[in-house]
C-alpha cells in the first residue's frame, strides 16, 4: 500500500494523519479512563459508560445556551463550568446507579454488562425524546478557533489541542489520586485483594461507589471534551463504546499506562491507515490486529501480577 | 432417556411441555394467524435457533458470547448467496454491463464473480457452508481463546468487537457483500418461488421441524455426562479441570454447536424474511438476542423458544404502535431480568405455577421417591423424580 510514495512525502503524510489521529486519542483516553477505573477496580463492564459521555455533552450544550442568554459577557469561560457541572451530575448518576443497580450484581460481572446495556437503551432513548434525533453542537468561544500553523504543511486546530491538553491533564490528574493519594491506596488495595483490604478496615462498598462515581464522573468530562471537536446526538456514545473496551482491555486492564498507550498506538493506527485505504478498511484492520494480539496475549499489553 | 420408550416420555411432564410447545407451533398458531402474521412467527422462531445456542452456551456452561449474531449473519449470507447467484441468470441480468452476476456487484463495476462465491452455485455446498462457516469461525475463535483461559467478560467484548468488525466488513465492501442494503430480491429456491403465501407457509414448517430437531439435540446433549461437566465447568471450573478433564475443549465444542444452531437459524431467516443485511448482525443485534435467551430462563431451552417469540412479538407490536417506546421496555427488560428474575420466565414457571400443577392433577411429586419401589439400578430412570424446568433436567435422585 505504500507504492507511488518517497519517503519524505510518507513522512510527511505519517505526520499529519498522526496529528489527526491525535483528536481520536483524546476522545479514546477520556472514556478509557473512566472505563478503565471502573473495570480495573471492580470488574464491571459498563456499558453505558458512552451515555454517560453524552449526558456531560449534552450538560455542556445546555451550560453554553445558558451563558449564551444569561451571561453573554462570560461566554469565553463556560467551557470551564461546564466540565465542572458535566462532571457532578454524571457522578452523582452514577453514584446513584451503583446503589440501584450495579451493588447486588458484583459477583455476577456478564449480568452487569447485560444490565448497564438495558440502562444505556433507556438514557439513549431519554435524550432522543428530550433534544430530539439530530445532532446538537455548541458554539466555540472565539479563543478556541483557529489553529496554530506549526510549518507550512502542519497546522494544529485549536480546539483539538485543547482537548488533548485536558485529556492528558485528566490522565495525569487519575494517576496522581490513584497512586499519590490515600484514597487511591485504598482503591488499589481492593483490587489486589478484597478480602485482605476489608479485613484491615477499608470500607470497601464505600470505595466501589467512590470508584464507579468518579469513572462516570469522567466519562461526563470526555463529553464536554467531546462537543469542542464534534456534535453530540443519543446513539453518539455507542459509537465509541466498542472501540473504548478494547483500548482498556488491550492496554491491561488494571494499567493506566498501558490504556494510555493502547489508546495513542489504535488511534495513531487507524489514522494513519485511513490514508492509504478506506475508512471502514482501516477500521477493520485495526479491529482485526487488536483483536488478535488479544487472543495471541489475553492479558494485555501491561498486566497488573497479582496472584490470584 | 435409555430406558423409556418414547410413548412413555411424551407422557412425561417434560415430553407433555414438549407437546405443549408442537402443539402451539404446529397447530394453533398456523390455525389462529393469517399467511402474513405466521411469516413473522417464522421470523422469530428463527432467533429461537440462536436463542438455544445461547441456553447451552451462557446458561449452561458460562460462556456469553455478544457475537452471536455473527454466526447467525455467517449462515443466512451463505444462503443469500446461493439465492442471488440463482436469481441472477443471464437471462434475468442481460440489462447488466455484465450479465449473470448479481446486480449490486454491476453497479459497482465488478465484471466478474469473486472466487468466493463461486462455490455456492451448488446447492449441497450451501447447506454444507451453512453449518460449516460458522462453526468453523467459532472453533478458530473458541481455539484462541479458551486454550488460553480466556473468559468471562473478556469473551463477552471480544466476541463483540467481532460482530462490529464483520458489520464494518460487509458495509465497506459493498462490491462483493452487497453493503449496507444487503443481499436482496432472493426469488428462488432450485426453481421453487419462495415469495408466495404457500411457500412461506411450508417455510415456516420446515422452520418449526428443524427448531425441533435443534432442542432435541440440545436436549440430548445437556442430558449426557457432557452436559453435567458443561454445568459443573460454569460452577467450578478448577474443578472440573482438575478432575482431568480438558476444559477447554468442552467450550470449544458447546461454542461451536451454539454457533452451527445460529447458522441454521440464519439460514432460514434469509429464507423466511427474503433478504439478508448487515442491521441483522452487528452489536445491538447480537445483543438483543442474549435478551430472547435471558428472559426466557439462560437454563431452559424450551425457555428460549418462548423467550425469542416474546420479546420478538412484543418488539413487532410496540414498533407498530408506540416505537419511542420500544427502547424503554427493551432495557427495563434487560435490567428486570437481571437484576429481578434471573431465571427468567421457565424460573418464574417453576416457582409458581408447578405447584398449581401439581395441585390440579393431584400429583404428589416427592411421593414416588420416598417410596422404594425400585433400588439402585434405576437410577437412570425418570420416573419418581422432579422435573426442572430451570435446568431443564429431571433433579438427582433424593435418596
Amino acid at each position: 500500500m505504500f507504492d507511488g510514495y518517497t519517503t519524505s512525502e510518507l513522512m510527511s503524510i505519517f505526520a499529519m494523519q498522526g496529528f489527526a489521529g491525535l483528536s481520536l486519542f483524546s476522545v479514546f483516553v477520556l472514556m478509557a479512563l473512566g472505563l478503565a477505573i471502573i473495570f480495573g477496580q471492580m470488574g464491571v463492564i459498563n456499558m453505558a459508560h458512552g451515555e454517560f459521555m453524552i449526558l456531560g455533552a449534552y450538560t455542556t450544550y445546555l451550560v453554553s445556551g445558558f451563558f449564551q442568554s444569561v451571561l453573554p459577557g462570560l461566554f469565553g469561560g463556560y467551557f470551564f463550568v461546564a466540565i465542572i457541572i458535566a462532571f457532578l451530575i454524571c457522578a452523582a448518576l452514577g453514584a446513584f446507579i451503583e446503589w440501584a443497580m450495579i451493588r447486588h450484581l458484583y459477583r455476577r460481572p456478564l449480568d452487569t454488562l447485560l444490565a448497564t446495556w438495558g440502562l444505556s437503551l433507556i438514557m439513549q432513548q431519554t435524550y432522543r425524546s428530550i433534544f430530539g434525533a439530530r445532532e446538537v453542537g455548541v458554539e466555540l468561544p472565539e479563543w478556541m478557533m483557529g489553529a496554530i500553523q506549526v510549518t507550512d504543511l502542519v497546522e494544529l486546530p485549536i480546539n483539538g489541542l485543547f482537548v488533548m491538553i485536558i485529556a492528558l491533564s485528566i490522565a495525569l490528574g487519575v494517576y496522581l489520586l490513584m497512586y499519590r493519594s490515600g484514597w487511591g491506596k485504598k482503591v488499589r488495595a481492593v483490587v489486589q485483594n478484597r478480602p485482605m483490604a476489608e479485613a484491615v478496615g477499608i470500607n470497601s462498598a464505600g470505595v466501589d461507589r467512590m470508584t464507579f462515581a468518579l469513572g462516570c464522573g469522567i466519562a461526563g468530562i470526555a463529553g464536554a471534551a467531546f462537543t469542542m471537536i464534534g456534535s453530540t446526538g443519543p446513539s453518539s456514545g455507542q459509537a465509541y463504546i466498542v472501540d473504548t473496551f478494547l483500548v482498556v482491555v488491550f492496554g491491561g486492564a488494571q494499567s493506566l499506562i498501558g490504556t494510555i498507550v493502547s489508546a495513542f498506538g489504535i488511534s495513531q493506527a487507524q489514522s494513519t491507515m485511513e490514508f492509504f485505504l478506506s475508512g471502514s478498511m482501516a477500521k477493520v484492520l485495526t479491529l482485526l490486529v487488536v483483536v488478535g494480539i488479544l487472543m495471541l496475549r489475553p492479558e494485555g499489553l501491561m498486566a497488573l501480577k497479582v496472584r490470584r | 432417556m435409555k430406558n423409556t420408550s418414547p410413548l412413555k416420555w411424551f407422557a412425561s411432564r417434560e415430553g407433555l411441555y414438549y407437546l405443549a410447545l408442537a402443539l402451539l407451533l404446529v397447530v394453533i398458531l398456523p390455525l389462529a394467524l393469517d399467511p402474513f402474521r405466521l411469516n413473522m412467527v417464522g421470523k422469530y422462531l428463527t432467533y429461537a435457533f440462536v436463542a438455544i445456542g445461547l441456553v447451552m452456551c451462557w446458561g449452561k456452561a458460562g460462556i456469553l458470547s455478544l457475537g452471536q449474531g455473527v454466526f447467525f449473519g455467517l449462515g443466512g449470507y451463505c444462503m443469500a448467496m446461493f439465492l442471488k447467484l440463482e436469481a441472477s441468470t443471464p437471462e434475468a441480468t442481460a440489462i447488466q454491463s455484465t450479465p449473470g452476476i448479481p446486480d449490486f456487484m454491476d453497479w459497482n463495476q465488478l465484471t466478474e464473480l469473486p472466487w468466493f462465491w463461486e462455490p455456492f452455485h451448488s446447492f449441497s455446498f450451501t447447506l454444507l457452508a451453512i453449518v460449516g462457516v460458522p462453526v468453523l469461525l467459532a472453533f478458530i475463535i473458541g481455539f484462541a481463546m479458551f486454550t488460553r483461559r480466556v473468559g468471562g467478560v473478556y469473551f463477552a467484548i471480544i466476541t463483540q468487537a467481532i460482530a462490529a468488525i464483520l458489520t464494518i466488513l460487509i458495509i465497506g465492501q459493498q462490491g462483493y457483500t452487497g453493503g449496507v442494503n444487503g443481499i436482496t430480491d432472493l426469488q428462488t429456491l432450485m426453481g421453487w418461488d419462495i415469495r408466495t403465501d404457500e411457500a412461506k407457509t411450508i417455510l415456516y414448517f420446515v422452520c418449526v421441524g428443524l427448531l425441533f430437531v435443534c432442542l432435541f439435540v440440545a436436549r440430548f446433549v445437556q442430558n449426557r455426562k457432557l452436559g453435567r461437566i458443561l454445568v459443573a465447568m460454569n460452577a467450578q471450573e478448577n474443578r472440573v479441570r482438575f478432575s482431568g478433564y480438558d476444559v477447554a475443549a468442552f467450550k470449544i465444542f458447546v461454542f461451536c454447536l451454539a454457533a452451527a444452531f445460529a447458522g441454521i437459524g440464519g439460514a432460514l431467516f434469509t429464507l423466511i424474511v427474503g433478504f439478508m443485511s448487515p442491521s441483522f448482525i452487528g452489536i445491538v443485534a447480537s445483543i438483543e438476542m442474549v435478551i430472547f435467551c435471558a428472559l426466557g430462563g439462560r437454563l431452559s431451552i424450551l425457555g428460549a423458544v418462548y423467550g425469542a417469540l416474546l420479546v420478538n412479538a412484543a418488539k413487532s407490536g410496540f414498533s407498530e404502535s408506540f416505537p419511542e417506546l420500544w427502547p424503554f421496555a427493551m432495557g427495563a427488560l434487560f435490567i428486570g431480568v437481571v437484576l429481578a428474575f434471573p431465571n427468567g420466565l421457565a424460573g418464574l414457571y417453576q416457582t409458581y405455577v408447578m405447584p398449581l400443577e401439581d395441585r390440579l392433577f393431584k400429583r404428589k411429586p416427592k411421593a414416588a421417591v420416598s417410596a422404594p419401589a425400585k433400588p439402585a439400578p434405576a437410577a437412570r430412570q425418570d420416573e419418581g423424580r422432579d422435573y426442572d424446568p430451570m435446568l431443564d433436567q429431571y433433579s438427582p435422585e433424593k435418596s
